[in-house]
């Protein structure tokens, strides 16, 4: 395969660009357009390639599609601002189907085979801890956009970072004050009986402790399970909060379950929203839900007091007001995670610039230069709001927000701080070698 | 919750589950009987059932209780014809071969799921319920003044469950009534007994596996018809009623209609009542466990006639 | 020694040699692949012993497979064991829940067996879920760059890794062999042959059985200890049934009962996935369809139809 042979074929954009160089090292004039002159005055307008990990079959694939458009959304607007250094971005995804085997296959594709920049976009715990190892390994610049806690936790390597989304042990401990002083201090939690459930019951239930509340009862429901009302009676009587979390294709039935349980009488109720991504609040069942909280990583529904950059960044990704998509208000995005995608690249933006990244031999300087970033103030790049980059940790910290479903609609109650959300280091990447 | 209303509700949630996976395993039950294959593709004629039944009853938006009767009547005869057509196209070259049967129903299995979703898409997609209303349940407990009747927090049921219950009840009566009473289960009888003396008199064998396989196949798509106004159509959701319905036919004694009932009852109700006892994933290893150990030391089945 | 035995002995030194040179050949992505392969048909080559030559169809490997894994991996996070240390434990384990899964299962036969070896399987995939303290679950954990050392060599340098991934690969390979061509390999044939006329011959069937379920299961340990020491992760995705089924799936592609015919069914797979990746989103589709047309087509796998059609000699 000759270099020049990169054109992603699921993007006009680039094909037409592709074209357009070929003009031009024809000799031909078509300096006319901007696009192109754009380009030309870089050292070199071969596009910086960058390998999507994409759940696009698998338990992740609802996920996978929104965060597919929003990288190509946030790719489309970096490429029309002038591409990252002079070079325009050229997205190449490969599906992992939501398994780490394959994760691990795609990460060494994309640093063997199609020879990228970097490896980007994963979301599934999973699937990110099978693939980091090999990407460190390879060296593989590693930007995940996963909300775990395993890059912070020290478990992974120098090459892997997190800086376009929270991590969970930061979104569940800022939930803790707001629970104890508005909702209750007597709480039940019903997680998933897997890694992500257990660190929700881990945080939260110290978290809780701290504010002078207590976890009643934990209860965990075994991944495979499809219903739920036997599990409910375990709800201790006294319990003023029940806090849940649960993921996969059998949740909206939680939700509904849950309801019909406890009928017109019912505690204070909190949940994650990845209970309900991608999932209409309107939905048949789902109206036991009005008047419940929601933690939320970036709120579905655009708010009264919108900032500009949140309705730049709905705009460009092509959804509406509600959170769904602008061609088929059905289709519900993945809105309190998939801005991490939009963040990520423009964070990878900035980090070349500052690095003067020209090729896969600066890998090294673009990990330091993102190690060296703080402050991430909340703008277009930074829709979801201000955040601070811990490069030690790999990790960044931002605003997490809590909503109120009022009239079938998800109403922002609460913001919490970024300093809501810090917890002490747990590693220092900076000292492992590059 | 007291242990009692506790139990009720345990019992009530497990006999839901029992009554699908009853209709779900009957129809892996009859293929095996009948055909002596498994077909390991059984789950995803459930998944598809759930899928088209979103499908259809979205074609009459708001009216829920005509969409969902139109699906009910015809998703289950589209998934039949669909396995009847896969069956005379692959089973029936393969010479219903058991081991060449498992690894083609495996690939028919990625087939269907990969087809769904490429059209369907990967969300979980909700059905309304044609009625569903919650209903509590009372509890007696011992007062001052004797026996006394109240109604605990939380003991509750929705008359879709209880439909749900019913109707599977109804649907395999009427299978029952089908397979001894009428002359094409005395067919199907003849064919499970004796391939070739079926043959030999006269019975269009080929066609009555194309039927056999198709009406399992419908049944698995009728429980989910059934199923999803509580759960959700989603492209995987096959997997469990799977395993669970492989557990079933075994336990009832391989393809034994009465016995498979029996032990989707004993499956369902003991994995509502195991949970009130045992943390919920325990619970499920322990079962898991028991039921593999039944096998292991009674082949037959726990209702199935000694073979030997 | 016969003619046979020499054209044998050419063509699976042959091959050996050809998978020795070629990481000197390859490009980096495909070394990396075929390093992956060789572990991944170490797996496949212990299926196959039960499958192919003993005749059992298990649904459950990703039992063995997992215990290896684990066993390996939990000697180092949890024990402290060393590279060399874990391996042994997970190869260890994984005879041992071998050992005991075939005490039980091979009570059943046929179909029974097939559903009693998934329902162990499932019920081990709970086990680590339910462990989560220890194994963090679905989430799985790292076995770190700096722990994989066996022998002084890092094992996550590609040319080391590639050896490694080959040693394993041919003991796997030539074990069988050599085994299948003793007297206890014969007799493993001829009860898949006619398991009531080897008793009538006063084999005890039931203790040659165990003995290849054990070993079986000891194949698909080392590969699994294996996986996770040369690719640094340990998950419980790999105790899941899809696990249990891809063995299968490479033999029956590769050929049931050939030696030759794990390694090809894992490379012919793998890239086919690889490749049908590229082409469209939905490659399982295609996974799908070349299962369907093979059994329709190709029953006895690449191999098989080879041995055939062409090469009658083939083991």
């Amino acid at each position: 395969m000759t270099k020049s042979k990169t054109i992603t074929p699921n993007s006009q954009q680039t094909t037409r660009r592709g074209a357009l160089k070929t003009l031009a090292l024809g000799g031909t004039a078509a300096a006319a357009l901007p696009m192109w002159a754009r380009y030309a005055g870089a050292q070199s307008a071969e596009p910086i390639k960058i390998g999507f990990q994409v759940h696009r079959t698998g338990i992740g694939a609802a996920y996978g599609r929104w965060y597919d458009r929003t990288t190509q959304a946030a790719a489309a607007l970096i490429n029309e601002q002038g591409g990252i250094n002079g070079r325009p971005v050229e997205i190449i995804a490969e599906d992992d189907g939501t398994d780490p085997k394959r994760g691990a296959e795609v990460v060494e594709k994309f640093a063997n085979q199609h020879n990228c920049d970097i490896g980007f976009g994963t979301l599934f715990s999973h699937v990110v801890i099978g693939s980091a190892p090999r990407a460190g390994e390879l060296k593989l610049p590693y930007f995940v956009v996963s909300e775990g806690h395993h890059v912070a936790s020290g478990m992974l390597n120098r090459y892997t970072l997190q800086p376009g989304i929270t991590d969970v042990k930061s979104q569940v401990q800022a939930m803790a004050p707001f629970v104890a002083s508005n909702l209750g201090k007597k709480v039940t939690m019903i997680f998933p009986d897997f890694a992500f459930g257990h660190d929700h019951r881990d945080f939260f239930t110290a978290a809780i402790e701290a504010q002078g509340g207590e976890v009643l009862e934990h209860i965990a429901i075994p991944p495979t399970e499809t219903s739920f009302t036997k599990y409910f009676p375990k709800i201790p009587r006294d319990t003023e909060v029940i806090y849940h979390v649960m993921v996969g294709p059998a949740v909206l039935t939680f939700v509904k379950e849950l309801g019909e349980f406890f009928g017109p009488q019912r505690p204070e109720i909190f949940g994650f929203i990845d209970s309900l991504e991608a999932v209409d609040i309107g939905s048949p069942g789902l109206e036991f839900l009005e008047g419940t909280y929601f933690w939320e990583g970036n709120p579905r529904y655009a708010q009264a007091d919108q900032s500009s950059y949140d309705a730049f960044f709905r705009e460009r990704v092509g959804v509406d007001a509600n959170g769904a998509s602008v061609s088929d208000p059905k289709d519900v995005s993945t809105y309190a995670h998939m801005f991490g995608c939009w963040e990520t690249l423009h964070v990878v933006k900035a980090g070349m610039e500052a690095a003067g990244y020209q090729s896969t031999a600066d890998r090294a300087k673009l990990i330091e230069a993102v190690e060296a970033m703080t402050d991430m103030p909340h703008s277009n790049a930074h829709p979801q709001g201000a955040k601070v980059f811990n490069g030690k940790t790999h990790q960044v910290f931002g605003h997490q927000y809590i909503t109120k479903v009022t009239d079938g609609k998800l109403l922002l109650v609460h913001t919490t701080s970024i300093e809501d959300t810090y917890y002490p280091d747990e590693v220092d990447y900076t000292t492992q070698p590059l | 919750m007291d242990f009692g209303p506790y139990l009720m509700l345990a019992t009530l949630e497990g006999a839901v589950t029992a009554a699908v996976l009853a209709l779900t395993a009957s129809g892996l039950a009859l293929v095996f009987g009948v055909m002596r294959v498994v077909n390991v593709a059984h789950g995803e004629f459930f998944m598809l059932g759930a899928v088209l039944a979103w499908w259809v009853t979205s074609w009459l938006d708001g009216y829920a209780a005509l969409g969902f009767a139109l699906a009910l009547l015809i998703v289950p005869v589209m998934v039949g014809v669909l396995a009847a057509l896969a069956d005379v196209t692959v089973l029936k070259r393969l010479s219903y071969d058991p081991e060449r049967t498992i690894v083609a129903t495996i690939g028919i299995l990625y087939i269907l799921q990969q087809v769904t979703l490429m059209t369907y898409g990967p969300d979980a997609r909700p059905v309304t319920p044609p009625f569903n209303t919650r209903l509590a349940l009372p509890w007696v407990e011992m007062a001052d003044t004797g026996l006394s009747l109240y109604w605990p927090w939380g003991l509750s049921i929705t008359s879709y469950k209880l439909a749900v219950i019913g109707a599977a009840a109804g649907v395999l009566a009427a299978l029952w009534l089908l397979m001894t009473r009428s002359k094409l289960g005395l067919m199907m009888r003849a064919t499970e007994q004796d391939r070739d003396m079926a043959l030999a008199f006269g019975i269009p064998v080929e066609r009555v596996y194309a039927l056999v396989f198709g009406l399992g196949a419908g049944l698995a798509a009728l429980a989910a018809v059934l199923i999803v106004p509580i759960q959700q159509a989603h492209y995987l959701m096959g997997g469990d009623p799977l395993l669970l319905s492989f557990i079933v036919v075994i336990i009832g004694g391989l393809g034994s209609l009465p016995g498979t009932v029996l032990a989707a009852l004993l499956i369902g109700l003991s994995d509502g009542i195991i949970s009130v006892f045992f943390s919920p994933t325990l619970a499920k290893i322990m079962a898991t466990v028991l039921v593999a150990l039944v096998l292991v030391f009674r082949p037959q089945g726990l209702f199935g006639a000694s073979r030997a | 020694m016969t003619s046979e035995v020499r054209k044998i002995i050419g063509l699976h030194g042959g091959v050996l040699a050809i998978l020795l040179l070629l990481q000197f050949v390859l490009p980096a992505y495909h070394h990396g692949n075929l390093a992956r392969i060789m572990v991944l048909a170490t797996y496949a080559i212990g299926y196959n012993l039960l499958f192919g030559y003993t005749g059992l169809l298990s649904l459950g490997h990703a039992l063995f497979f997992a215990a290896g894994l684990y066993g390996m991996g939990l000697g180092m996070t949890q024990l402290g064991l060393s590279a060399g240390g874990a391996l042994l434990l997970g190869v260890l384990a994984g005879a041992t829940v071998g050992a005991v899964i075939g005490a039980l299962a091979l009570r059943t036969e046929g179909v029974a067996f097939m559903i009693v070896t998934l329902m162990f399987a499932q019920a081990g995939y709970l086990t680590v879920l339910y462990f989560g303290a220890y194994t963090r679950g679905d989430e799985g954990f790292v076995i770190q760059q700096a722990d994989r050392m066996l022998w002084g060599f890092d094992l996550s340098d590609p040319s080391n890794r590639y050896f490694a991934a080959f040693v394993v690969f041919a003991v796997a390979f030539l074990a069988p062999l050599t085994v299948l061509r003793s007297r206890f390999g014969r007799v493993l044939i001829a009860i898949r042959e006619n398991e009531e006329r080897a008793m009538m011959l006063g084999y005890d069937v039931m203790r040659y059985k165990l003995m290849a379920v054990v070993l079986s299961a000891t194949l698909s340990a080392l590969s699994g200890a294996a996986y996770g020491l040369l690719f640094g992760y340990v998950g419980a995705s790999f105790a899941s049934v899809q696990y249990s089924i891809f063995p299968l799936l490479w033999v029956l592609l590769g050929g049931a009962g050939t030696a030759l015919g794990p390694l090809v069914g894992t490379v012919f797979m793998f890239y086919l996935i690889d490749l049908s990746s590229g082409i469209t989103t939905a490659y399982m589709l295609i996974a799908g369809v070349v299962l369907v047309c093979l059994t329709l087509f190709a029953p006895q796998g690449l191999m098989g139809e080879i041995r055939n059609r062409f090469w009658r000699w083939l083991p």
